[in-house]
């Protein structure tokens, strides 16, 4: 961060223009798509980041805060008619406050236990969801149609509003990342992520500062819920707490570069394409072609990158100057 | 009474079971006071350090900094009054520079990071590490990241530091120069606590020594009336060196 010369701002605005033109000049609804998922998961990809790559809590289970984000907007929309965007944010709140409600007595479990606890969560909140006749249970909920407008947060014409408006999400996730990252907070995380004793001796209240980190994490994973709701426009626990797409984040995150805050971000720019692509490709023959392609990839970059490709990137910045 | 001291331990002990790890201890600093707490393996003094900082509740005792009681309050707690400790086994984080390291113990007394950050400089140069601050911790010699850890803990503004084995697997040269440090702390009006095993420096630094074995102070004094207790030197510090200071 020290050496943030006029260099990196250049790329980074570069950058931004041509995803900014990218769906005026490639028309065609499958990449549109393909980059929807891409920011989708880059977002949720950040959230982990700070709780996992920051602050050391290996969650497995962020689809539970997704999933209640999506459910949380979605009925309140279907019961009371709340306009999405104040879902948007209700869900977020509602998922820092069961974030919180959860983290706290997992507050002294660490590494591998915390990870276990997250499983065990989300596993919970997915089970309890297939179950619960309020929100339909495993039939889950179809977003009514409504008027095309930006007010409703839902587009028929064209994917293209999705597609900024998810942009602009993740890029409030980076610079929240970002904001955490070179405060106090982002320092006191790591602390905590190299051991609870040596925050503690630093005057570091550990519980305070790791539940900040869960429900920022869980409010930013929960926006993205949301926008998948009123982007798909259905939802039910398979498609948004399956613990598929918890171990999906993560991956996006290691592989990409936990620790840094555009580091997710390449991770779901590698990822989702090569997945949506192989599965498109090859996955209708039934074979597991696709699947076998998408983890011979994975193998090859955790064997020799495993700090993450963003390191890469930086390491080749670097050798440059 | 109470309130001249610094630190104050009274009838301090800490159970693991049936063996009591600390047993019964009292004893108090004075402010500016450097007092060492040395007894061989297994005495109790690491022990006694945790429950000064809150790392372990004390089964029953009290513990008074400054006249205010600190028993059972939690470490960082402790911290943010004015202790500040290091560790036996090194503890800096690993993942991030010299710097950045000094910078998270600074950031207790400031809300901003450049402001935590000249702080962190300040302290860096006191502690004459300025020339590695952007090495990872990683990259330090043993000598150097001992150096980092009373960094650190300086960099939270503590009244009284305590340090637990400082000075232990040390070359001479830099044996030396955490002395000197050591010294150069004190000046500042800095009450320590230190626990250790090298005698020659004990001798040097201390103005009392506590002596502990099997979890009991078996002695307290001035450091040159407690090497010749005979009970002291039965316990810790062997026959030889009652031979070397005759």
């Amino acid at each position: 961060m020290k050496n943030f010369t006029a260099k990196p701002i250049t790329i980074a605005g570069a950058v931004l223009a041509l995803l900014l033109i990218f769906p005026l000049v490639i028309t065609q609804t499958f990449p549109i798509h393909v980059m929807i998922l891409v920011f989708m998961f880059g977002m949720l990809g950040v959230a982990w980041n700070i709780m996992g790559g920051y602050a050391g809590m290996f969650s497995f289970g962020q689809a539970a805060f997704f999933g209640i984000g999506a459910y949380t907007s979605s009925y309140l929309l279907i019961a009371f008619q709340v306009n999405p965007w104040i879902g948007l944010i209700l869900g977020g709140l509602v998922a820092a406050l069961v974030a919180a409600a959860i983290g706290y007595p997992c507050s002294n479990l660490r590494g591998h236990y915390f990870a276990i606890a997250s499983i065990a969560f989300s596993e919970i909140v997915r089970i309890h969801f297939n179950n619960w006749s309020l929100v339909n249970a495993a039939e889950g909920i179809t977003i009514p149609m409504m008027p095309e407008s930006l007010a409703n947060f839902m587009f028929h014409s064209s994917k293209l509003p999705y597609y900024y408006i998810i942009m602009a999400f993740l890029l409030i996730a980076v610079i929240v990342c970002y904001i955490v990252a070179t405060s106090k907070m982002g320092y006191y995380f790591r602390a905590i992520k190299e051991s609870h004793d040596v925050a503690e001796v630093l005057g570091i209240n550990v519980v305070k500062y790791r539940l900040i980190a869960i429900m920022v994490s869980a409010f930013l994973s929960a926006m993205a819920g949301t926008f998948y709701a009123q982007y798909i426009l259905y939802i039910d626990p398979e498609s948004v707490m399956l613990g598929a797409i918890s171990i999906q984040i993560v991956l996006i995150s290691m592989l990409g570069g936990a620790g840094s805050v555009l580091g997710p971000v390449l991770g779901a720019a590698i990822l989702v394409p090569l997945s949506e692509t192989t599965r498109v490709m090859l996955g209708h023959k039934g074979t597991g072609v696709d699947m076998l392609i998408y983890g011979f990839l994975i193998t090859i970059i955790s064997v020799y990158q495993p700090q993450g490709v963003w390191e890469w990137f930086t390491r080749i910045g670097k050798k440059i100057k | 009474m109470s309130e001249n001291y610094c630190l104050e331990v009274k009838g301090l002990s800490k159970w693991f079971g049936g063996l009591a790890a600390n047993l019964d201890i009292d004893f108090s600093v004075a402010e500016g006071e450097i007092v060492s707490v040395i007894g061989p393996n297994g005495a109790g003094k690491s022990t006694l350090f945790n429950c000064i900082m809150g790392f372990y509740k004390p089964n029953s005792g009290k513990v008074s900094f400054f006249g205010k009681d600190i028993t059972r309050l939690r470490a960082d707690k402790v911290c943010k009054l004015g202790i500040a400790r290091t560790f036996q086994v090194v503890q800096i984080i690993s993942d991030m520079t010299v710097l950045e390291n000094v910078v998270t113990g600074a950031l207790l007394r400031y809300t901003s990071v450049a402001h935590a950050r000249e702080k962190a400089e300040e302290i860096l140069a006191f502690t004459g590490l300025s020339g590695k601050k952007d090495f990872r911790g990683t990259e330090l010699t043993i000598a150097d990241k001992k150096r980092l850890e009373v960094s650190m803990a300086l960099a939270t503004q503590p009244k009284l530091l305590m340090l637990d084995e400082a000075m232990a697997g040390l070359t001479i040269v830099e044996l030396r120069q955490i002395i000197d440090l050591i010294k150069k702390i004190r000046k500042q009006g800095m009450t320590l606590v230190v626990v250790e095993h090298v005698m020659e420096a004990v001798m040097e630094i201390s103005d009392r020594v506590v002596v502990l074995n099997s979890g009991k102070k078996i002695m307290e004094g001035p450091p040159k009336e407690v090497v010749s207790c005979p009970e002291v030197i039965q316990a810790y510090l062997g026959d030889k060196y009652r031979a070397v200071c005759k």
